[in-house]
């Protein structure tokens, strides 16, 4: 049904192009008549930036240099962003797909059939045969609008979000040790810290401006502990580095947290009164010794000693982690024990002292607090607690016994859409084909639905795949708010109006809401009012939002949560007092080392890791189309150590054919030394067949449900190519991001 | 203007957030000055951004037939001037440091002007706003310096060429001068076996070397 028969076609008429300069060309002459201040729609750093307005249209970025978080630096994405806005590919009407072809069509005959199509699903095979998947780079409005949805709007248990690809096994460990989820810190305690301890993060090309911290700390004196198998920009001005084989974080922080108690690093005052189940965890460190680390982890004894020692003697110290130790099926694990070395040396809760995930996405954190995920109800409440359900459903005047019990993670989903439990779908904020693990798989879920309607606002390649595209806003073109990496809420003010019959994202959810008969639900008629709304549905939960307006949010620069009533100046720092526990301790937990699930053998003797590059954001549906990003780095390629490359007799620029379990895929050879020559990495923002999905494994974390991006078992095949890498001039407007005609 | 530019390559983690900000600079919308180099990926992820640095004697004013370069009064050295560049590009061949660029399709040179129209109105030229990490910084001198580990030097040895800058290297050495030539500030640090090694330079490396460097549009 949802087969993707015109590929040409679809790719000539909704690209992705590449577009590289601003509506009516570089020009120095304008007349700017507002100047829109707002935030980045990337990552999660939410850098503050102007738009320059010229008669609706967006036609430039300005430093804003008052938002203190940035202070007016950008990265090459943020700077470009706003070339997005009036692309040439932008959906300007919805489409519905016939004969395999995308046909114009109005907005009442597209949502019409939606509605039609649900009706009949659900009639036919029940309530839960229809899934939504959302994603985290919406506003929280339209986050906590996509939860309720799915709940009060379609009665179905099957909603999820793209945090499930992102920084859940943080938000699960979070919770498991500290009782709320949120990074426990400002950004401003950075530069107090004497020394930071990064874990699998790339922060230099994934969160830039979060540098800008990182070396105010440097320049106080501070050092930093590196753990990730590649030398990363950020690994290479590290202290100490420490570069671990994928996936065996667990073993490195026991070994820390042995050389911790053995040469008495840790703080006892702390353990006794402010946690619980030391004793078992220390015995547990007690038998692991640095050299059983260092066996399992590939890195040198002395190293992980060293570590250990420059993060247990320093007064104050901060452990930040990323998606490098979260991506795996022991996710959840490595989280825990890196923050069992926070509990341990009591470096939580106080200027200087701290922990925090480095959440990916835009609104990862807001996105991840208000409903849209699976298990949760807004206010990072639990759709199985009986009070949570109740008071949620007091706010939203549903009867209790309508809403629906908890759902499943996404890559359940997809395999639930394989079995013909779930038979439709509706996306928003998403791009399966390039995001989720297992890009073969995710086509067959696709291909076998009865009914798949996409909103975005540019034709993604999961959008491809879709019966109707329904052409959504882009950040510029509604408000509402994000909450950033710290736990900073941000307001996004809107600068244009959506292009052609688009239309702004939370119109047409209640549009389709509106039609299937369930209007009493969703009467909002602004942002604003969901906002309203969702204050109050939070409320008393983890994530209490009550204390916020839109006003006292940019008047302030944001205002941290919980904020629970309106003279409450917002919470900065996170357990200053207490953990949120019931008994306001936090937990220590004993984690055994789990290795992947899959690892290398005869057959696929290397480990495969995927990662990111600074000019591509997430599945690149926006990035892959701006020409500057997009000449930078035309082309995922893989990196592999030159021992590695000498022993498979392949050469820096070949392309050689990579193969895992799943899949495989053609990749030019990056020969560098900065990773392990048992290692290669390709980044992941590309899609079809230059996605390194293909590859991945589907294997997950049983806490999180976080697929295992970040390591697999791989072989390199040569090919014998002649064909170069893109580069040169060559790729001043080249791509083969996309599939290419002919 | 007392400030100027510092340029730390320690910090650089080649983004190329400079080069994409650059464009949006009303002298040459559209046209970056920049480039960032990888030193060499093959061996490390380390860059270097490479802005114009403001030479107190520019060598492409002093090579220029129409004097078409200017320098201000505050040492920037502007753009060529349009009425009089006569596009023989002496000085985007001059440059020690590869700077100023050639517009084929305007007949001009372009360079970095600091952002003047920014910088006189105390603003931040656009690649020192939006630089991540302070790789590259725009302040006054003893702003800047005394926050920071490393030395700002701004003589640099080119043969028999000494050029003084405007602009700071902020550099992790004891040097006052870069020289250029053999391995400028850390000569002498390379082993012989290094030396004699050959080492082929990586594609993406190539890349820089061959678009990004080129001196025309």
């Amino acid at each position: 049904m949802s087969k993707v028969e015109n590929l040409d076609q679809i790719i000539e008429s909704y690209g992705p192009h590449l577009h590289d300069a601003p509506h009516g060309g570089w020009r120095a002459d304008r007349v700017i008549d507002r100047v829109v201040p707002t935030h980045c729609p990337y990552c999660a750093v939410q850098c503050g930036m102007n738009l320059l307005v010229e008669q609706n249209y967006v036609v430039g970025v300005e430093p804003r240099y008052d938002f203190p978080v940035n202070e007016g630096r950008l990265c090459p994405k943020g700077v470009t962003a706003y070339l997005q806005v009036h692309h040439p590919d932008r959906l300007l009407y919805p489409l519905i797909k016939r004969n395999g072809r995308f046909e114009r069509a109005s907005w009442d005959e597209a949502l019409d059939l939606v509605v039609s199509k649900f009706k009949e699903l659900q009639n036919t095979h029940g309530k839960d045969s229809i899934g939504i998947y959302s994603g985290s780079s919406l506003t929280t409005e339209k986050t906590y609008l996509m939860g309720k949805f799915a709940r009060a709007g379609l009665g179905t248990r099957y909603v999820d979000y793209n945090g499930r690809l992102c920084m859940v096994s943080a938000a699960a460990a979070n919770n498991k040790a500290f009782g709320i989820d949120r990074a426990a810190n400002p950004w401003s305690d950075i530069p107090l810290a004497e020394v930071l301890l990064i874990a699998g993060s790339n922060c230099a090309e994934t969160f830039p401006v979060l540098n800008k911290f990182l070396w105010q700390q440097r320049d106080n004196g501070g050092r930093w502990i590196i753990i990730d198998p590649r030398e990363t920009a950020t690994a290479r001005q590290g202290d100490l580095h420490l570069q671990l084989k994928p996936g065996t974080d667990v073993a490195v922080a026991i070994g820390m947290l042995h050389v911790l108690i053995q040469e008495n690093l840790i703080d006892q005052a702390f353990i006794d009164t402010r946690t619980n189940d030391w004793e078992a965890t220390r015995e547990f460190a007690l038998r692991y010794t640095p050299e059983v680390a260092s066996q399992i982890s590939g890195v040198p004894a002395e190293k992980i000693i060293a570590a250990a020692r420059t993060y247990g003697r320093a007064k104050t110290g901060m452990v930040m982690h990323a998606r490098g130790i979260e991506h795996h099926t022991n996710g959840v694990n490595n989280v825990l024990s890196y923050i069992n070395l926070v509990l341990a040396t009591g470096k939580i809760g106080a200027p200087g002292r701290g922990y925090g995930t480095i959440t990916g996405q835009g609104n990862g954190q807001g996105g991840r607090e208000h409903g849209q995920k699976a298990d949760q109800l807004p206010g990072q409440r639990s759709i199985t607690n009986p009070a949570h359900r109740k008071h949620v459903c007091e706010v939203w005047d549903l009867p209790e016994e309508e809403l629906p019990q908890a759902g499943v993670s996404v890559v359940e989903m997809f395999a639930k859409m394989r079995e013909g439990e779930i038979r439709g779908l509706l996306s928003i904020c998403n791009n399966v084909m390039v995001s989720l693990p297992d890009t073969n798989d995710v086509r067959r879920s696709l291909e076998g639905l009865d009914f798949y309607v996409c909103i975005d606002f540019f034709m993604s390649e999961g959008a491809r795949y879709a019966d109707v595209v329904l052409p959504g806003s882009a950040w510029s073109e509604d408000e509402g708010v994000t909450c950033n990496s710290e736990g900073r809420v941000v307001k996004i003010n809107k600068a244009n109006d959506p292009p052609g019959e688009a239309r702004v994202d939370w119109w047409i959810i209640q549009e389709i809401a509106r039609r299937m008969g369930r209007q009493k639900y969703f009467n909002f008629d602004s942002p604003r009012e969901i906002f309203d709304e969702l204050r109050r549905a939070s409320r008393g939960g983890n994530a209490d939002y009550y204390g916020m307006n839109w006003e006292k949010i940019e008047r302030n620069n944001g205002i941290f949560w919980p904020c629970p009533a309106e003279d409450h100046p917002g919470t900065p720092r996170l357990f200053e007092d207490r953990f949120y526990h019931a008994d306001g301790k936090a937990k220590f937990h004993t984690i055994e080392y789990t290795p992947p699930k899959e690892v290398p053998d005869d057959e696929f003797p290397l480990i495969l890791t995927s990662g990111r590059v600074v000019y591509q954001y997430l599945s690149g549906n926006q990035t892959r189309r701006i020409g500057f990003l997009v000449e930078q780095c035309p082309e995922p390629y893989v990196e592999v150590h030159p021992e590695t490359a000498m022993r498979l007799k392949i050469n820096d620029g070949e392309r050689v054919r990579v193969v895992s379990r799943r899949g495989e895929g053609v990749f030019p050879v990056l020969v560098v030394r900065t990773i392990r020559p048992d290692t290669i990495f390709i980044p992941y923002h590309w899609g079809e067949q230059l996605a390194v999905n293909q590859l991945t494994n589907p294997a997950l974390d049983p806490v999180s449900k976080i697929p295992e991006f970040k390591a697999c078992a791989a072989r390199i095949e040569k090919i014998h190519s002649r064909q170069l890498p893109i580069m040169g001039r060559q790729r001043k407007g080249a791509s083969l991001s996309e599939v290419r005609k002919g | 203007m007392e400030e100027t530019m510092f340029i730390d390559p320690q910090r650089c983690i080649g983004c190329r957030a400079c080069v994409a900000a650059c464009r949006e600079c009303a002298t040459h919308k559209g046209y970056s000055m920049i480039f960032v180099d990888y030193i060499d990926r093959a061996e490390t992820t380390a860059t270097m951004p490479t802005v114009c640095m403001h030479c107190k004697e520019p060598t492409c004013a002093l090579v220029c037939p129409a004097d078409a370069i200017k320098v201000s009064d505050e040492g920037v050295v502007m753009s060529a001037l349009k009425p009089r560049c006569l596009d023989c590009r002496n000085c985007v061949n001059a440059c020690p440091f590869g700077v100023p660029k050639y517009n084929t399709q305007m007949h001009l040179q372009m360079k970095c002007d600091m952002c003047y129209e920014r910088s006189s109105e105390g603003l931040k030229p656009m690649c020192a706003s939006v630089c991540p990490t302070g790789a590259i910084s725009f302040g006054k001198y003893e702003q800047i310096v005394p926050l920071r580990r490393t030395k700002p030097v701004n003589v640099h040895v080119f043969g028999n060429q000494k050029v003084e800058t405007k602009v700071y290297l902020m550099l992790p050495t004891d040097a006052d001068e870069v020289k250029v030539d053999g391995c400028g500030v850390f000569e002498g640090m390379l082993s012989r076996a290094d030396a004699e090694t050959p080492t082929t330079e990586s594609w993406i490396d190539t890349q820089v070397e061959h678009s990004d460097k080129a001196n025309e549009f």
